[in-house]
């Protein structure tokens, strides 16, 4: 598959950017400038990078509580992030949502969610309008190996099937819904297999490879667009840190955390960049040092940002 | 006037208003060629077709869910929610999304969308096809809250509710569906937050919603020949609630009555009540009584249904509660 070399880039920039930026959340968090839950996306960089890799501006995506990947991956400001999370007034919230309320519609962000499975029928409700409307946007939905046991699950997958509607359906699989392994959790190996039920294509790809996350959803946005309906493409991967922050993950072995880090698919790419002659370890290196800076930039941005007043905790509940 | 009943009102109102503006589209269980479960979109299919008319399956999740992302991307999705009984199944999309989308996105999302559905008991249809659930959404900021009591209240204020940027939970009471009412057949708007005062009167007002608005007035009837005046004040809207037509009312008569056919505990004359001790107790000369359904499920048999609804009588014996 011959992608181009601006792609690749944005690809290795943006699961960059996306590990800088939860690694210096868990830091902030420890420190007491963010608060409440946090669930960081450090190790599962692979799949929002090479989901959103086949999106444009106008497309959709429904996010989830682990949702900072996502909405880097579709363009989402940091500064405004981060400051959400520090809950000051210039945040992308106002500091009423905080990380998992996270949404920029003028992006097609419609939210991440605090809801396990609650984002699956606002996924199929964007692929309507693209459908009324008769534009060829599609969604993004994601969604964790957990969601795909709730009911909305079942009644999108249906609903966006018999309708055709342009979703794809991108399931997270990170073997653990907070401290159930999926093995307890369903009595089948893929998510993707459920895909049968619904008579649509079910894809199961390795979610640390970047390339192989693209490939894949590249045919299932290619279906979308096409009005050809929706796909449900499961990627395999992995979360480094616990569900939320202060998880102490006793459900999990520290052999098995280390078996999926020489799976990390940040050198993974890395070493492909290299080879495929996109990138010097020096042009690397300089990345990376941009993208550290970019983030101190939100820190700082988040830190010196106002506080809201406590009245405005009485604005935008209706319009 | 032309007289419609409250059924052909509402599907005036989402024809007028589906032919007003194409991001109107309708959807939900049987919608379609059956008409909807009380035959309120009855031939809505016809004119519209089955784009903008959507017969869904039986997935009261993803009737709502979707209707949020088509709401919040642009598209005015009116649900029908066959039974309001049925909220249950889908109250994560109604109370946790679309009535919150807006705040916690910093009023960055507008999620323009109504769900009509079904309330109230009286056909024997037992515990999970009778209920009158509205006071669960007067509870959660975000949500407006519409319940019309005539046909000429229920188009005008269904047109209010399609056009406004919220999620409205608009209650239909099918036990009034056939009710007639004068209805211009132009469009018209009745603004959301307006009550109403159905009759005047000077002794007692008597708040009423939805059916009992009926049942009130015909106790007004009564007791007006036994010489008692009973001002009627159907509040129209729930959330948000006209308090000041209803102190209004209160500063005339001093005393009050609420009636509904929701459960008494914590029903929606649980608020009202409260708001009258808060902002009119100086002007009562008596204590606030309520009319409203005993604290148990819907009985099926129809000698229990019937001491189950609150009825005329009981609203007569409240008010002579009141004034003797």
């Amino acid at each position: 598959m011959a992608v181009e070399k601006e792609k690749l880039n944005w690809m290795y920039r943006n699961m960059l950017t996306i590990r800088n930026f939860e690694e210096r959340v868990a830091e902030l968090f420890a420190a007491g400038k963010c608060f409440g839950f946090v669930h960081l996306y450090v190790g599962e960089e692979a799949v929002a990078t090479g989901v959103c890799a086949n999106l444009r501006k106008e497309d959709y995506i429904t996010s989830t509580h682990r949702g900072h990947g996502h909405l880097i991956s579709k363009g989402g400001d940091l500064n405004l992030m981060m400051a959400e999370l520090f809950g000051r007034r210039t945040g992308y919230c106002k500091g009423k949502g905080g990380s998992m309320h996270i949404a920029d519609v003028e992006l097609g962000i419609l939210g991440a969610n605090g809801i396990v499975g609650g984002g699956f029928p606002a996924a199929v409700g964007a692929g309507f309008t693209a459908k009324y409307k008769g534009t060829d946007h599609v969604v993004a939905c994601f969604f964790g190996d957990g969601a795909s046991n709730q009911g909305t699950f079942h009644e999108a997958l249906n609903m966006a099937s018999i309708w055709k509607l342009p979703v794809v359906f991108v399931n997270e699989n990170n073997f653990y819904g907070i401290s159930l392994s999926q093995k307890r959790s369903m009595n089948i190996p893929d998510v993707a297999a459920r895909a049968a039920s619904y008579n649509i294509p079910g894809v199961v790809v390795d979610g640390n490879d970047v390339l192989a996350v693209y490939e894949a959803v590249q045919e299932a946005v290619k279906r979308a667009r096409s009005g050809e309906g929706p796909t449900l493409v499961e990627c395999k991967t992995y979360r480094y840190r616990g569900h939320f922050e202060g998880d102490p993950t006793v459900y999990r072995t520290e052999e098995e955390v280390r078996e999926w880090k020489k799976k990390d698919p940040i050198p993974r790419f890395e070493t492909r960049l290299s080879q495929m002659g996109i990138m010097t370890e020096d042009q690397m290196k300089q990345l990376r040092d941009e993208i550290s800076n970019q983030i101190e930039e939100a820190v700082k941005f988040a830190d010196e940002s106002p506080w809201p007043s406590p009245e405005e905790v009485l604005d935008d509940v209706y319009a | 006037m032309r007289k419609l009943t409250i059924r052909a009102a509402i599907n005036e109102a989402l024809r007028q208003e589906m032919k007003r503006d194409p991001d109107v589209y309708v959807l939900g269980e049987d919608v379609g060629v059956f008409g909807g479960c009380f035959g309120v979109t009855a031939g809505l299919i016809d004119e519209f077709g089955p784009e903008r008319v959507i017969d869904t399956p039986i997935t009261e999740s993803a009737i709502v869910g979707s209707a949020v992302g088509a709401a919040a991307t642009g598209l005015r999705p009116v649900a029908e929610l066959m039974f309001m009984d049925f909220v249950g199944v889908t109250l994560d999309q109604i109370f946790n999304q679309a009535a919150k989308m807006r705040y916690m996105f910093g009023g960055k999302a507008t999620i323009p969308m109504v769900i009509r559905t079904a309330c109230g008991a009286g056909g024997s249809a037992a515990a999970q096809h009778s209920q009158s659930l509205e006071a669960w959404f007067m509870h959660v900021p975000g949500l407006k809250v519409v319940a019309p009591s005539t046909s000429y209240d229920a188009k005008g204020l269904l047109v209010s509710s399609i056009r406004d940027d919220n999620p409205v939970i608009f209650v239909e009471h099918k036990f009034i569906y056939d009710m007639e009412g004068e209805v211009p057949e132009d469009l018209y708007t009745v603004p959301l937050g307006k009550a109403d005062v159905k009759r005047e009167g000077s002794d007692v007002t008597v708040i009423a919603t939805m059916a009992m608005v009926h049942r009130a007035l015909e106790a007004a009837e009564e007791l007006s020949k036994e010489g008692v005046s009973v001002e009627v004040v159907d509040p129209r809207t729930l959330q948000p609630l006209d308090n000041e037509t209803i102190i209004e009312s209160i500063k005339k008569t001093h005393k009050v009555v609420i009636v509904h056919e929701a459960v008494k505990f914590a029903g929606p004359g649980a608020e009202i009540a409260a708001m009258i001790a808060d902002e009119a107790f100086d002007y009562l000369d008596a204590p606030v009584k309520r009319v409203a359904a005993p604290f148990t499920p819907v009985p099926f048999s129809p000698v229990l249904e019937k001491e189950y609804i609150p009825g005329k009588e009981k609203i007569i014996n409240a008010v002579k509660e009141l004034t003797a």
